[in-house]
């Protein structure tokens, strides 16, 4: 498998990749149209990447079609959100001593031909935990209803002062991360809707992240898991986690291990 | 016209009520989706009990002219019957997938079983 895995892997930006054990989370729920498509995309990519599929508790053929393409599948007993989902798959890969995650979303809106650029700042030892930002370059390309984009764009603004750091999309799923973002995120993530409260807890534990510039594609298939009135919610929660979690001593709760 | 030591100790015990949900926060002892419930009631509960003309007003509003704190109690009895349906409604979902749970367990155990002895 290295032969395969070294001869598939971009060259000069990613040497050393071959090396490394790297897993690729992706979390699905309801997409057995897109979801066999990414694990293929993900393995044209690199032929040496683990693919562990997520199924948050689908009622479709997720997990039959996601086994069938060789993928390791965890199928949840029920829908967790996407936080819990994700967390499976965190806790998979620092239990299996992965060195490297890629978390990508299992409705193809994050294409894994651009992963190269997401790996680069991990593999070269200047982030801990990689995004592949929508924002961070004037590209465009990403399309969505303009007050989801005003809700992204406030959430970057609050989290940015908060971190002290320009950020530019704290809604991001397409992200790497290296051993200590693995273990970091085994132990402690954010329920619901993870993302923005994760952005903040990394910094908070001086993980070093940086975001790369992305272009994510239109859903695939299955349907955007944040409605208008949820958007609300989640805004209002999410700023809750985030203001009461500035005041917390000892951010993850120290568990045995480690 | 609300006598002003209901007002004050209707304050300090709903903005207290904030501000012990608040820890349970910190302390990682309440989620936030199921803390949110309990900062509305607070918040409104203070809200009402400090803006004094603000209460008269809506007890007016329900022709209630003789004892405006009423309207604390109503207001309250309303949110408690609410975060109630709510954890009734929290209730069903985990006893669904602790049912769930335990079949998938015993589904496996006999998996196990009989790969152990086959």
């Amino acid at each position: 498998m290295p032969e395969t895995a070294k001869a598939a892997v971009p060259a000069a930006p990613l040497a050393g990749l071959a090396e490394l054990r790297r897993v690729a989370i992706v979390p699905a729920l309801n997409e057995e149209l897109t979801v066999s498509r990414v694990i293929d995309e993900l393995r044209a990519f690199d032929p040496g990447l683990v693919v562990v599929v997520v199924d948050d508790g689908s009622v479709d053929r997720t997990s039959e079609v996601a086994a069938a393409k060789g993928a390791v599948v965890l199928r949840l007993p029920f829908n967790l959100g996407i936080g819990g989902a994700v967390q499976t798959g965190f806790r998979f890969a620092y239990e299996h001593g992965f060195d490297i995650a890629v978390r990508v979303d299992g409705d193809g809106q994050h294409d894994p031909a651009q992963l190269a650029r997401v790996l680069e700042p991990v593999l070269s030892g200047e982030a801990d935990i990689a995004v592949g930002s929508r924002f961070a370059a004037e590209e465009g390309g990403y399309r969505s209803s303009r007050p989801r984009r005003a809700g992204i764009r406030l959430l970057a603004w609050i989290v940015s002062r908060i971190v002290g750091q320009r950020v530019t999309d704290t809604t991001s799923g397409f992200q790497v991360l290296n051993r200590r973002g693995i273990a970091l995120f085994a132990r402690d993530y954010p329920h619901d809707y993870p993302e923005v409260e994760a952005t903040v807890m990394v910094f908070r534990h001086r993980l070093r992240l940086v975001e790369v510039p992305v272009v994510m594609r239109e859903r695939g298939g299955g349907r955007s898991s944040i409605t208008a009135l949820r958007s609300i919610y989640y805004m209002v929660k999410v700023l809750l986690a985030i203001f009461v979690g500035l005041f917390r001593r000892n951010v993850v709760p120290q568990e045995g291990r480690e | 016209m609300t006598p002003l030591a209901v007002s004050i100790a209707g304050a300090i015990a709903s903005f207290t009520l904030v501000l012990i949900v608040l820890e349970l926060i910190r302390s990682r002892r309440l989620r936030e989706r199921y803390a949110l419930l309990w900062l509305v009631t607070g918040l409104t509960l203070t809200a009402l009990s400090a803006w004094r003309d603000g209460l008269n007003t809506i007890a007016g509003w329900f022709g209630i002219r003789s004892y405006p704190p009423a309207v604390l109690f109503a207001v309250g009895i309303l949110f408690i019957l609410v975060v109630l349906l709510h954890y009734s409604t929290v209730i069903s979902r985990l006893s669904d997938q602790n049912v769930v749970l335990a079949q998938r367990l015993a589904l496996l155990e006999q998996e196990l079983r009989v790969r152990d002895s086959g």
